[in-house]
């Protein structure tokens, strides 16, 4: 007799401890409220390390199991030295990590085996807006393009379903997406 | 005055337990804040008609008797067969009598009207989904100099001031009001947030058609993997015109009017919209094949595959490359801004402890946490048709039984007992 046994989906996500603290977390809406903390030194020229190892949530103060640091700077294009990634460059990768985990969180809760996921983003700028060349140009990303290639057990469908509902669900899709208000003080 | 069981609210859902009430010979009151069919009569536009087709209202003992199955309601013929189903089913109807309170009265409740108190062993809340219009915190942002109302105010185009009108939500309200607004010569741009996509017509069969065929809208709120998100989908972006054409995003920027993104925020007099636009129409769009996949198996499996056109998909929704992210509502282009956001129900009468902090009633399909008290009308209550005429009934009768089951307990039990022998 051959039985064969389904391998379980397994994304490395630990999905039941989301489903849980959800359903935790709908209770006790104090509990979820996270503040999330960077610290940043200047170090010379356009290069400054930032620093992050702490934040606070589900009622308490949290910390990482270490200290992460992150270099930037900008290219030599622009004088600089270039001992870390642009700024910009940093949102991108916070965006594509925000949603690759998502895609991750949301196959693993649909039972869908991933085998690769790459994503390539990019950004497009007109520099004359933080250069004050033209001050009808906007600073920021005049859009910024995703293109995920995905290796799944999924029809193309299921796995377009995913990378949507990973954006519906990301905190760094919402915050490039929509406006935040930010106080900056100086003390 | 004294019932067995008091039914707030005269429309489809009250009048179907009415009916189910009736028929368990549970003595019973009708209490109607207006007239019977009151919200179809005072807070829907002129040119609306019901989304389901006509044949797609079967309540308990009654349903359409006309020539024009596939036809669509308009608002006076969908009062007008509400009301006749009252008076059908002879239904205990008190119009006129507002309720201002439900409060607990020993192991039964008191129910406090405008017109007399009414003491009762069970209570039925059949007062709707859509009492109040949903409009978000950022409507107190917008520049005074704007005009701002929402579907239940709306009645025609030809109330509006010239000019542009910002038009927030894109399901069945926001996109047939846009259209019509449009129309009248008005530019219209449509902030579009989250919307279910469907076509009024997929294989020369009308959408509620498929889906009660296939068992879709008979789906039970104890099958689904997640209610809380089922019972907040927002509602099916349909339009019941004559012609049965879909109204959707594609068919609005065919004319003319301009999509963007949910409104996000307004700084200044200058609205915001979301970059997520793109992303909302690839999921509305996603889930919309994902229905359209279902019902093809289910044509297959149910031996229908050959009796209907073939199957064939829609075109994507198209979404101008860069939509516009702002909007200075300073400028004048914008006069009026309508918030079709979706409505709530209001329970500020309710004094029995059972609502939740987002002012939704707990409930196990449609049986409330307070003992003898009923919920109906809802969506998703007990089933997905639990908030449309045609699935009052189904749901009628399942908590009529629930509740005839409750007063039979009641009366057996050894407190009850013990009082009756006391007597």
């Amino acid at each position: 007799m051959v039985t064969t046994v389904e391998k379980p989906v397994n994304n490395g996500v630990n999905v039941q401890a989301l489903v849980d603290a959800r359903e935790a977390l709908s209770k006790a809406p104090e509990a979820a409220q996270f503040k999330w903390r960077a610290t940043c030194k200047w170090l010379n020229g356009t290069h400054s390390r930032s620093t992050v190892e702490g934040f606070y949530g589900l009622g308490g103060e949290q910390k990482h199991k270490t200290q992460f640091t992150f270099d930037s700077d900008h290219p030599e294009v622009f004088a600089s030295e270039d001992k870390g990634a642009t700024p910009v460059e940093m949102v991108l990768a916070g965006l594509a990590g925000c949603l690759t985990a998502g895609i991750a969180a949301v196959a693993q809760l649909r039972e869908i085996q991933l085998r690769s996921v790459t994503a390539t983003l990019e950004g497009g700028m007109d520099i004359r807006g933080i250069l004050g060349a033209d001050t009808d140009v906007r600073n920021g990303f005049d859009g910024i393009k995703v293109t995920y290639h995905i290796d799944a057990d999924a029809s193309p469908d299921d796995i377009k379903a995913l990378v949507a509902q990973s954006q519906k669900r990301s905190a760094v899709y919402d915050i490039i997406t929509n406006p935040t208000n930010i106080t900056v003080e100086v003390k | 005055m004294r019932a067995t069981a008091v039914v707030i609210g005269a429309g489809q859902a009250g009048l179907a337990m009415s009916w189910w009430l009736a028929k368990r010979s549970i003595d019973h009151v009708v209490l109607e804040r207006g007239a019977i069919a009151n919200s179809w009569k005072a807070e829907r536009w002129d040119s609306l008609r019901l989304l389901t087709p006509n044949w797609h209202s079967r309540l308990p003992g009654y349903g359409y008797q006309g020539d024009d199955p596939d036809g669509f309601r308009t608002m006076p013929q969908t009062i007008e067969f509400i009301e006749r189903y009252a008076e059908v089913i002879s239904a205990p109807v008190r119009t006129r009598t507002e309720v201002t309170s439900v409060r607990r009265n020993g192991d039964g409740y008191e129910v406090v009207t405008g017109q007399g108190d009414w003491r009762c062993e069970t209570v039925v809340i059949a007062t709707g989904a859509c009492n109040i219009p949903q409009v978000p915190a950022v409507a107190q942002a917008v520049p005074a100099s704007i005009r701002m109302i929402t579907p239940m105010q709306y009645r025609n185009p030809g109330e509006l001031e010239d000019g542009g009108v910002l038009v927030v939500g894109a399901s069945a309200s926001g996109t047939q009001i846009a259209e019509e607004i449009h129309r009248s010569g008005r530019p219209v741009i449509v902030a579009v947030g989250e919307h279910v996509r469907v076509p009024r017509v997929y294989r020369g069969k009308d959408i509620l058609w498929w889906m009660d065929a296939a068992g879709v809208l008979d789906q039970r709120y104890d099958e689904v993997d997640d209610i809380v998100r089922a019972r907040n989908v927002p509602s099916l972006q349909l339009a019941g015109y004559a012609d049965r054409r879909t109204v959707d995003l594609n068919s609005l920027t065919a004319i003319g009017i301009r999509l963007v993104g949910s409104l996000a925020g307004i700084n200044q007099g200058k609205a915001q919209f979301s970059g997520s636009l793109r992303n909302m129409c690839a999921l509305a769009d996603l889930k919309m094949n994902r229905l359209l996949n279902a019902i093809d198996e289910w044509a297959v499996e149910n031996g229908v595959d050959g009796e209907v056109d073939p199957p064939h998909r829609f075109e994507p929704t198209e979404v101008e490359a860069s939509p516009p992210l702002g909007l200075d509502l300073t400028r004048g282009e914008i006069k009026t801004i309508i918030w079709a956001t979706g409505f709530r129900p209001d329970y500020s009468w309710l004094e029995v402890p059972v609502v939740d902090s987002k002012g939704n009633i707990r409930h196990d399909g449609g049986v409330v946490e307070a003992p003898g008290m009923y919920l109906m009308g809802m969506p998703f209550l007990r089933r997905r048709k639990s908030s449309l005429i045609d699935g009052v009934g189904d749901d009628a009768r399942d908590l009529s039984a629930h509740l005839a089951s409750y007063l039979g307990n009641r009366s057996r039990s050894p407190q009850r007992v013990a009082q009756a022998h006391a007597r």
